[in-house]
């Protein structure tokens, strides 16, 4: 019995302390191929450098959201959280957007503005998709808009960057990976089922991220930038949900 | 000759247990910020419910934590789930001699269907993994139908766990500890599980 129980204690050592060594390897080959969520540091770090690096390493990159036909589009489209009162944004509404400007700088070559004509003269893509909200509702409403990655394009995206980042008029800010934001469906949308986007739905233009929860959608875009790094960009956990208590990546 | 239950057996055990024990704190967490049920792709306020649970609506961020809290027990479970599976088959585990034809029949449901169910269902709501694999939704008849059938999935388990806790706490608390902490079988075959009652009183 003792016998038994001594060889198990080494075993069971040795086994613990190959882990140990394990993870570490694992985690800062994770970190070195942007397999590691940026809060990974926080609480339930394990948990989201599991979920997120295994989606990163074991899922296709340019897998496809799935997409609906226009009778499946919901009568019932919900607000969460109410048009920014700051008086800049309030001065744009009033003003049709007419004076708002798109802004993406950062690793670009050619920082740029873009007004809302601009964005809609430029290739548009509509689609279909669901949304999901973390609280577990969800509804499908047809998006358009520009492909983000053509607006990354054009202002001529340096190969250094690896995170972008999204800067809207209310207080919450949030941030892609290069693999999502040069997904096809990651659109910055002007239109919500074929009409200009209502203010309660982040007039004049939003983030779409269909492969992520609803709450990766940032509305009230004013500026883009594209980083290398997330570490010195505001709190350095890559978007304001950390904060409040919410994963950086909404993949799920 | 005394009879010992496999190491691997007593940790995964154990760890399932105190994952499942977060995943239904957390599980609870999560579900109060929307207590409503649909059946099919979508479904908000405003639209038709399946089922209206009769809990209140709590919206003050408890989800976040909930979220984080039940994918890191969702991990745990899975992958010691699987390691006692792998393990176990063969090695034969699941022949649980010690315990009679319902309590298997009930073991085997939980350890092949129900928990299965439960983590398709939990992935069938992730945008990311759907993306990948449309038919873990379309199969299920849609988005809102995976969450009602993981609420029905993660009940039915829930409602196991307070039948195991209740037969334990009834047939010997502390040997049924003890056999499951060092793993000693010989209690248990002192105190058979499988007598026509099924149970024994200490």
């Amino acid at each position: 019995m003792s016998a038994i129980t001594r060889r198990r204690l080494v075993r069971g050592a040795a086994t613990l302390a190959g882990g140990a060594v394990g993870i570490g390897a694992t985690a800062s080959l994770a970190r070195r191929l942007g397999w590691l969520a940026p809060d990974a540091g926080e609480w339930f770090g394990l948990g989201e450098a599991l979920t997120y690096g295994s989606h990163r390493a074991l899922m296709a990159m340019h897998s496809m959201a799935r997409e609906f036909s226009r009778s499946d589009i919901s009568k019932v489209v919900p607000v969460n959280g109410p048009a920014p009162e700051t008086d800049d944004y309030q001065r744009l509404l009033a003003d049709d957007f007419t004076p708002w400007r798109l802004t993406v700088n950062g690793l670009v070559s050619r920082p740029s503005t873009f007004s809302l004509a601009d964005l809609k003269r430029l290739p548009s893509r509509s689609q279909i998709t669901e949304q999901t909200c973390e609280e577990g509702w969800s509804f499908i409403a047809e998006w358009t808009g520009v492909p983000l990655a053509l607006l990354l394009d054009l202002a001529g995206i340096q190969p250094g960057a690896k995170w972008v980042v999204f800067y809207p008029f209310d207080q919450w800010w949030d941030s892609v990976d290069i693999v999502e934001a040069r997904h096809p469906q990651t659109l910055l949308a002007y239109a919500l089922n074929q009409r200009d986007l209502p203010a309660d739905h982040g007039a004049p233009l939003r983030v779409r991220v269909p492969r992520q929860l609803g709450y990766k959608s940032i509305k009230y875009l004013s500026r883009i930038e594209a980083v290398a790094s997330l570490d010195h960009v505001r709190n350095g956990k890559g978007s304001q949900s950390p904060d409040e208590g919410y994963s950086w990546y909404a993949g799920i | 000759m005394n009879q010992y239950r496999p190491p691997l057996v007593l940790v995964t055990h154990w760890l399932t247990a105190v994952a499942v024990f977060a995943l239904m704190i957390s599980g609870v967490a999560i579900l109060l910020a929307h207590p409503r049920l649909y059946w099919g792709e979508t479904g908000t306020l405003g639209t038709p419910s399946l089922i209206d649970l009769p809990l209140p609506m709590v919206l003050t961020g408890q989800t976040g934590w909930g979220r984080s809290l039940h994918f890191l027990a969702a991990w745990v479970i899975v992958l010691s789930g699987v390691s006692y599976v792998a393990a176990g088959v063969p090695r034969r585990y699941f022949r649980w001699p010690d315990y009679n034809g319902l309590q298997r029949r009930t073991y085997a449901i939980v350890v092949f269907f129900l928990a299965p169910l439960a983590v398709w269902t939990g992935l069938a709501m992730s945008p990311a993994v759907e993306s990948v694999m449309p038919s873990i939704v379309t199969l299920l008849g849609g988005h809102q139908s995976a969450r009602t059938i993981h609420f029905v999935a993660a009940s039915l388990i829930t409602l196991f766990v307070a039948g195991h806790i209740v037969m334990i706490a009834t047939s010997g608390f502390t040997a049924r500890m003890r056999g499951m902490i060092v793993g000693s079988l010989d209690v248990a075959r002192d105190r058979p599980l499988d007598s026509a009652q099924g149970r024994s009183a200490p």
